[in-house]
């Protein structure tokens, strides 16, 4: 079963980006990205660029809203998201709890749509 | 009635409830089997509780009123349910003898929680929801609560309490005491279920895994329930000798700046004497008993390292001595780990890495404390390549910020 694991950050956690490759945050992040991949639950997933530099778009009644920033203004905001493959949605939350994202900011868990419902969207 | 009266008996309401919340579930599901009734006619009694005590006054047998109430309350949700020709032997059991006036001179009813706690933790039942169905009924916990504890959505523990009460009920589990052949396993179900609630991983060597379950005072109090009414059980002692002694060092197991501090630096000034001495107490009167098992060699592993509070060293042959007596008894994933970092410290890095190596790697994948050891050991040894990528797993599996930190230090 695939499941999303949605990172939101403080803006105190997007800071820490700007840490030196050797600083003990980011340490944690690649000992955890090496756990997953080791453990043959990681799919895929990418962190995401700041959220100030995202533009949101909307077509309301045939004109373009278009708009600095990320959709939500929330205090926390997505910084990136994961996929996994594992056997329930306890070994999803196992996996949210141990990402260093967790213990600053939040970690979102959710199901990818099951194929039936996937197969709506791209026809494929 | 003023404030003060209030407060106290609100309070004396919360105590009855703490008290007696387990008892009066047993007592009121041990013949209908139904969890889930028992548990919402005791709520609609600690509610009525709540409105007539402040104004009534607390009555002489707080816990006998609360069993009238929550019968009543039961009695009206049958017949309310309609199934008035299969209920009929219920509301027989639960109309006799339970006249306002027997009830209020009458202290005593039957304990029957530890027929409770055989049901919790019944072989039918999902061996995951032993502990959460221990928590909830005899003491009360709600799904919420249980649900932070075990790392589960709160909605979908309270669906999976549901489902194993509906269990109990219609698919037969006795409620009984299990027969002498079948005691002892049954019993250490019901053990592994308490001690799955304390939830203390490590903190021996560098192997630390301190995930979830924070219930350590509700382990506390079910191994203490346990053995009043099992008194005679020596493993039940060892049990609770083993989370006395955990107990007893969690104010070490943190420095003043939130710091983990792994076991071999805690500073013993800082461990609970009481607890520990509490813990060796049990572990003696349980040893006198010649039935060694499982928790009680468990417990005195942790005895021996208590012993450094007056020795100031740690006699490690003599754990490597208890550890393959308990290797004998169950060859757990974390008790072979825990012998491999004994034996790394009596002998020598090299013969805790041989042991590490035996251990089928496809099942550490997720096991924090194996990496952990492994890297501390091949740290020792000088593979500095190697170590690096054990503390590495060991980093990416850990939940705690601070045992992260502490690994991340080491790792450099």
């Amino acid at each position: 079963m695939q499941f999303a694991l949605m990172i939101y950050h403080t803006s105190e956690e997007f800071d820490m980006r700007k840490n030196d490759y050797n600083h003990p945050h980011l340490g944690a992040w690649r000992a955890y990205h090496k756990a997953l991949v080791a453990a043959g639950v990681y799919v895929g997933g990418s962190a995401l660029e700041l959220p100030e530099t995202g533009t949101t778009v909307r077509v309301k009644e045939g004109k373009r809203r278009v708009q600095d920033g990320p959709y939500a203004d929330t205090k926390e905001q997505l910084a990136g998201f994961i996929i996994l493959e594992v056997p329930s949605v306890d070994g999803a939350l196992e996996w949210a709890a141990r990402c260093p994202g967790a213990s600053i900011g939040a970690v979102e868990v959710r199901p990818l749509a099951p194929e039936a419902m996937r197969r709506g969207f791209t026809g494929e | 009635m003023n404030e003060i009266n209030q407060e106290d008996t609100h309070r004396t309401i919360e105590r009855v409830a703490r008290e007696s919340y387990g008892r009066l579930v047993a007592y009121l599901s041990v013949h209908t089997h139904d969890l889930a009734s028992a548990e919402d006619s005791l709520s609609n009694a600690l509610v009525s509780a709540l409105n007539h005590w402040p104004q009534e006054g607390v009555p002489k047998n707080p816990e006998a009123w609360l069993l009238t109430a929550a019968r009543h309350s039961l009695i009206d949700a049958i017949r309310h349910q309609k199934v008035v020709l299969e209920s009929e032997p219920t509301i027989k059991f639960l109309t006799e003898n339970s006249t306002e006036t027997t009830l209020q001179t009458t202290t005593q009813f039957p304990d029957e929680r530890l027929k409770l706690l055989f049901v919790c933790a019944h072989p039918a039942i999902d061996p995951a929801m032993h502990t959460p169905l221990m928590l909830q009924t005899v003491l009360g916990l709600d799904a919420a609560r249980i649900a932070q504890a075990f790392l589960i959505a709160p909605k979908t523990m309270g669906q999976r309490l549901f489902r194993a009460k509906t269990k109990i009920r219609s698919g037969g589990i006795p409620f009984e005491i299990p027969q002498e052949r079948d005691l002892p396993e049954r019993l250490d179900t019901v053990l592994e279920a308490v001690y799955a609630a304390f939830g203390i991983g490590w903190d021996d060597m560098v192997g630390a895994d301190h995930r979830g379950r924070d219930l350590a005072e509700e382990a506390l109090w079910l191994a203490r329930v346990l053995l009043q009414l099992m008194s005679g059980e020596a493993e039940v002692q060892g049990l609770l000798a083993l989370m006395l002694h955990c107990e007893g060092r969690r104010p070490a197991r943190r420095g003043p700046d939130g710091r983990y501090v792994p076991l071999s630096e805690q500073d013993p000034k800082h461990w609970s004497l009481p607890l520990i001495e509490e813990a060796e107490r049990h572990l003696s009167a349980a040893f006198k008993q010649q039935r060694v098992g499982r928790f009680q060699l468990e417990a005195a592993i942790q005895s021996v390292h208590a012993e450094r509070a007056h020795t100031g060293r740690v006699d490690w042959p003599a754990i490597v001595l208890f550890y393959e007596q308990l290797l004998r008894i169950s060859p757990a994933l974390g008790t072979r780990v825990g012998y491999a970092a004994a034996i790394a410290k009596a002998n020598g890095p090299e013969g805790g890495l041989a042991i590490l190596n035996s251990i089928d790697p496809n099942t550490v994948s997720l096991y924090q404390p194996y990496w952990a050891v492994r890297a501390h050991l091949l740290q020792r040894l000088g593979k500095t390549r190697e170590a690096t990528d054990a503390y590495d797993r060991a980093i990416g599996l850990s939940e705690d910020p601070a045992v992260r930190a502490f690994l991340l230090h080491k790792r450099r």
